[in-house]
């Protein structure tokens, strides 16, 4: 099951170290057990964690994403479009995952999946058992139809006051971090459900 | 691009103050207050969504504008997308202690997910878990015919397991067990009619057909999730559903799940036998839930495994088969665990499954479950597993090492299934410089993996060649960067780094003279053997720079770390004597990649401190070749870490209170070849191909030298003539420029130190070489801090003494 799914920032691996790395959107599904907090701020230590985790996960995308750039010698402008026609090649956008060891940062040990795709970071935090054909395939679609709905090609495209188009996706897509197995077909059938409830 | 835009909205929604953030929840709440939820109202939901969601701190929201946010979730009538901004609010605010949301005021599944979305988001402080289970199983069970739409709700059912397993009772799980086989068996295999009928539309256009495989034809059995349709009708979507949850479900309420029976094992006996009965029996509506469940699991599993061979005719439906037959297998390996009667059905089909895709590289990653498979289940079954180790271990790393997934799952499989080797460990052991390609490719995602997986590879047969191995790692990087790029290209996109053109490196690749060389480092097994690659060293020096080699070279000291820790649980005496004859050996023959080898140097020279204090006899039964390493003079400069270690460790250990057999002419020897060191290190002059040699290695030069003749008293005259020169030279403004002032001075202190200290033979003796009892309480743990200590506290005692003499 996906734990959580998030969209951060990714900087050209050339760039000099302008700002921080940026959580756009983040959505996790469910929460790990609460420790037993009997203090008073108790919900709200909660809910830092939980941020930080999710800020902790981007950060580590992002170097490994800058590291599998450069180590591939790919430029820099690799992550920005060409222009708003081309499809964008998923199929060859750097990907990869990694582990995450129990209590760091998440009580259990997880498995992350990442996609970089115009200098945009998605990833899934998965259980370590999780099918990860099947989540790498997953995130793939999530990707392609984020940038597809929110129209990321586009100049001047954000995807920070359209929290609800994302909702939307993942609500279909992956309810409740659901991994689910969807033809091409069932694909369809979702994605016209979206643009009736979503018209551009 | 994203990043500035994003910066300044990010920062604007931070900075927003209460006020202002009071203000506008009451623009809020007047919005939502309206009948008609109108555009604006979404466009300001939206952004509160930012501003909640934009800070890792708690935002206060006005009580009212909360509540009004919890009903608007809840209303009969609301556009999708404000509904799905409240819950998203809601849910961003969470855990939050002021939520009244319950699920009791949903009006319809799609809601009832929503909330059940926010109050599993509150930690499970007040149960919401069990709230939230309750509540979708008595919307499960409701079977209304145009019943609100089942299909919201089977993910929460999984997710609410997954967090809690508990929250299920027995019943509870055993009716959602029927349910899920009538849906994953019975569903329609008509295709579905489209949402929008119609008014005008006639029945016969209406006509649906029937639902077909992934390459068009007509489906030939039950519906799954590689049938394929215009229009799916709902229990075909909860198909769909049922099978993503199903590995889940079937352990949770398996017999080590939580939900099984008191009387577990008497029960799962019977049961299994009654499968075993009626196996052949399509008549199994006699077994109970859990069987049956596990019969039509297993019925699923191979008509997925059947309908994989077809050939997909879109290319999203043949990813799809893939992730299909992996979760297919890793079903069926749940299932033969929990009834063994499954196995004798299942090899068959596994075994031909395997046979089939292991010529295809692109379902190599199919071939890991299935390994699994064999792995757990191979004693029982009878199966030759070696085989199947074999294609795994032996080809697929050295083909397949470029793809950053399946090195990742790789890895995993190693370290996850490590209890199921058993007897077969040593295929794992001895396929390192296979499974080292993984790392020397993707260092940065599999360095932590590794670090875990050494202690496992490394054992006294392996340990040398995989020390050899590590500090060849970011050479083998070079190596396999020419493999591909010598081979048919696989892909569109070059897999190598197109930035880098080493033209000579690729002829030295070719070349048939260094064909065996490159062969021992590309090889697939361990060797039992070592080769100098030196050669290879020099000959792939352009591709040095290159960022792959680079960020492998980073990952080689971590590693090295790791490999000691695990090699020092397993190593002998001799095999302590070979690591450390290894380590002088390797630290002026290393693959020269920009700061490599300073930061392994640090690590080796660390480590055989380590070795010679486990083993301080080393000294002594390895005086010969430690004396050809400290004759070589021309490697001072550039390993100056490793020569200060070493003469450090001669210094401390070459005595007989460590090895009786250590003789006054060894002693002797040692102190002719120090003593040709310390000139030579003082004599030569920096350059600009010399770089200057760190002053802590005349003193240790210094130090060690005056250890050796208080342990062979004829030595001192020698010395303290030495240690005058010493003095004078530091003294001298010759000296300053190749060690610096704070070095020249050091160099003189310590000179002087040494020479008053040598005036007392028998205090000398006493400090420099310490007896047992005398060097364990320190009153600094650090060693080297010690000594010095001592020097200073005699020197102060032996001046003021010359102060007080007469004359």
């Amino acid at each position: 099951m996906v734990h959580a799914f998030l969209i951060h920032t990714l900087r050209a691996p050339h760039a000099e170290d302008t700002g921080l790395c940026r959580v756009l959107y983040s959505c996790v599904f469910g929460s790990e057990k609460s420790p037993d907090d009997p203090r008073p701020h108790g919900a709200e230590r909660d809910r830092l964690l939980r941020k930080e985790q999710i800020l902790a996960v981007a950060r580590q995308v992002e170097s490994m994403c800058r590291l599998q750039l450069q180590a591939s010698g790919r430029p820099p402008m690799d992550l920005q479009p060409q222009s708003s026609d081309e499809p964008v090649p998923l199929h060859e956008a750097p990907r990869g995952a990694f582990r995450l060891a129990a209590g760091d940062p998440f009580q259990e040990p997880r498995t992350v999946v990442w996609l970089g795709v115009l200098s945009l970071g998605f990833a899934l935090v998965l259980d370590t058992h999780d099918n990860l054909l099947l989540a790498e395939g997953t995130l793939r679609l999530l990707a392609r139809l984020l940038v597809d709905h929110l129209r990321l090609l586009a100049p001047g495209a954000n995807l920070l006051l359209r929290a609800d188009r994302i909702e939307g996706i993942l609500t279909r897509f992956l309810p409740h971090g659901q991994l689910l197995f969807l033809n091409d077909q069932f694909i369809q059938g979702l994605e016209k459900e979206f643009s009736a409830a979503w018209p551009r | 691009m994203f990043t500035v835009g994003a910066e300044s909205l990010l920062q604007q929604a931070r900075e927003i103050q209460a006020e202002e953030l009071g203000k506008f929840c009451s623009r809020i709440c007047k919005l939502l207050r309206e009948d008609d939820l109108g555009p604006d109202a979404v466009d300001c939901l939206r952004r509160l969504f930012l501003i909640v969601s934009a800070t890792k701190y708690n935002r206060r929201l006005d009580k009212t504008c909360v509540d009004l946010l919890q009903a608007t979730l809840c209303l009969p009538a609301c556009p999708e997308p404000l509904q799905v901004l409240c819950a998203a609010i809601l849910r961003e605010m969470s855990p939050s202690d002021s939520l009244t949301l319950s699920c009791n005021h949903t009006q319809n599944t799609r809601q009832l997910s929503l909330v059940a979305s926010v109050l599993l988001a509150q930690g499970d402080r007040r149960e919401e878990v069990n709230m939230v289970a309750q509540h979708i199983l008595r919307a499960l069970e409701s079977r209304q015919p145009e019943g609100p739409s089942l299909r919201h709700l089977l993910p929460v059912m999984s997710k609410v397991v997954g967090l809690s397993p508990g929250a299920l009772q027995e019943d509870q799980t055993t009716l959602l067990s029927k349910r899920l086989i009538d849906w994953l068996r019975y569903a329609s295999v008509q295709q579905g009619l489209p949402h929008s009928g119609g008014f005008f539309s006639t029945a016969r256009a209406r006509q649906p057909g029937p639902i077909t495989e992934v390459d068009g034809a007509v489906a030939t059995d039950f519906f799954t999730v590689l049938s394929m349709g215009h229009h799916f009708t709902e229990d075909q979507w909860l198909n769909v559903q049922a099978f993503s949850m199903l590995r889940a479900w079937l352990l949770h309420s398996g017999p080590e799940g939580p939900g099984a029976p008191d009387s577990d094992d008497k029960s799962e006996l019977e049961g299994s036998t009654l499968s075993v009965i009626s196996a052949t029996s399509t008549a199994g509506r006699l077994l109970p839930p859990r069987e049956r469940l596990r019969e039509v699991a297993f019925e699923y599993c191979q008509r997925l495994i059947e309908q994989s061979t077809r050939r997909a005719l879109r290319k999203g439906d043949s990813d799809l088969q893939k992730a299909c037959l992996v979760e297919a297998v890793l079903v069926l390996d749940v299932l033969c665990r929990q009834d063994l009667s499954f196995l004798y059905r299942t090899l068959s089909c596994l075994k031909a499954l395997h046979g089939r895709l292991s010529g295809d590289p692109a379902c190599v990653r199919v071939l890991l479950p299935l390994a699994r498979f064999f792995l757990t289940h191979g004693e029982a079954a009878a199966v030759d597993s070696e085989a199947v180790y074999q294609h795994l271990f032996t080809r697929v790393p050295a083909e397949l090492f470029h793809s950053p997934m399946l090195a990742f799952e790789f890895v995993q499989f190693c370290r996850d299934n490590l209890h199921l080797f058993g007897r077969n460990l040593s295929i794992l052991t001895l396929s390192f410089p296979n499974l080292f390609k993984f790392l020397a490719w993707n260092s940065p995602a599999l360095t932590a993996e590794f670090v875990a997986l050494l202690p496992v590879l490394v054992d006294a047969t392996t340990a040398v060649e995989i020390l050899h191995a590590l500090l060849d790692l970011p050479c083998l990087t070079a190596a396999l960067d020419l493999q591909l790029r010598s081979l048919p290209a696989l892909s569109e996109r070059p897999l190598w780094d197109t930035s880098l053109r080493s033209p000579s490196c690729l002829e030295a690749f070719r070349d048939p003279q260094f064909q065996g060389l490159f062969q021992h480092l590309l090889r697939p097994k361990a060797s039992g053997t070592t080769e100098r690659l030196a050669p290879l060293h020099q000959l792939l020096q352009p591709m040095a720079s290159c960022a792959r080699v680079a960020q492998c070279s980073e990952a080689v000291p971590t590693l090295l770390h790791a490999y000691f820790a695990a090699v020092t649980q397993v190593a002998s005496g001799a095999l302590t004597d070979q690591l450390v004859l290894v380590l002088l050996e390797r630290s002026d023959s290393l693959y020269r990649v920009p700061q490599f080898e300073a930061r392994v140097h640090r690590v080796l020279s660390s480590q055989f401190l380590a070795l010679c204090k486990l083993k301080p006899s080393l000294v002594v039964e390895l005086a010969r070749h430690l004396l050809e390493f400290l004759g070589s003079v021309s490697g001072v400069h550039s390993r100056a870490s490793m020569v200060t270690s070493v003469v450090w460790a001669v210094g401390e250990y070459l005595s007989v209170t460590y090895d009786r057999r250590c003789t006054v002419e060894q002693i002797n020897k040692f102190f002719e070849a120090l003593e040709a060191l310390l000139f030579e290190v003082t004599q030569s002059r920096p350059s600009a191909t010399l770089p200057k040699c760190p002053p802590q290695v005349v003193t240790v030069l210094m130090t060690t030298l005056t250890k050796l003749a208080s342990r062979s008293q004829d030595l001192i005259p020698r010395v303290s003539l030495l240690l005058s020169k010493m003095r004078t030279l530091a003294q001298s403004p010759a000296a300053s420029s190749p060690h610096g002032e704070e070095g020249a001075e050091a160099i003189h202190t310590r000179a002087t130190e040494l020479l008053n200290l040598l005036k007392m033979p028998s205090v000398a003796q006493f400090v420099l070489t310490p007896s047992a009892e005398v060097g364990s309480p320190r009153y600094h743990r650090d060693v080297n801090m010690a000594l010095p200590l001592a020097l200073r506290t005699v020197s102060r005692l032996v001046e003021k003494e010359a102060s007080l003499l007469p004359g």
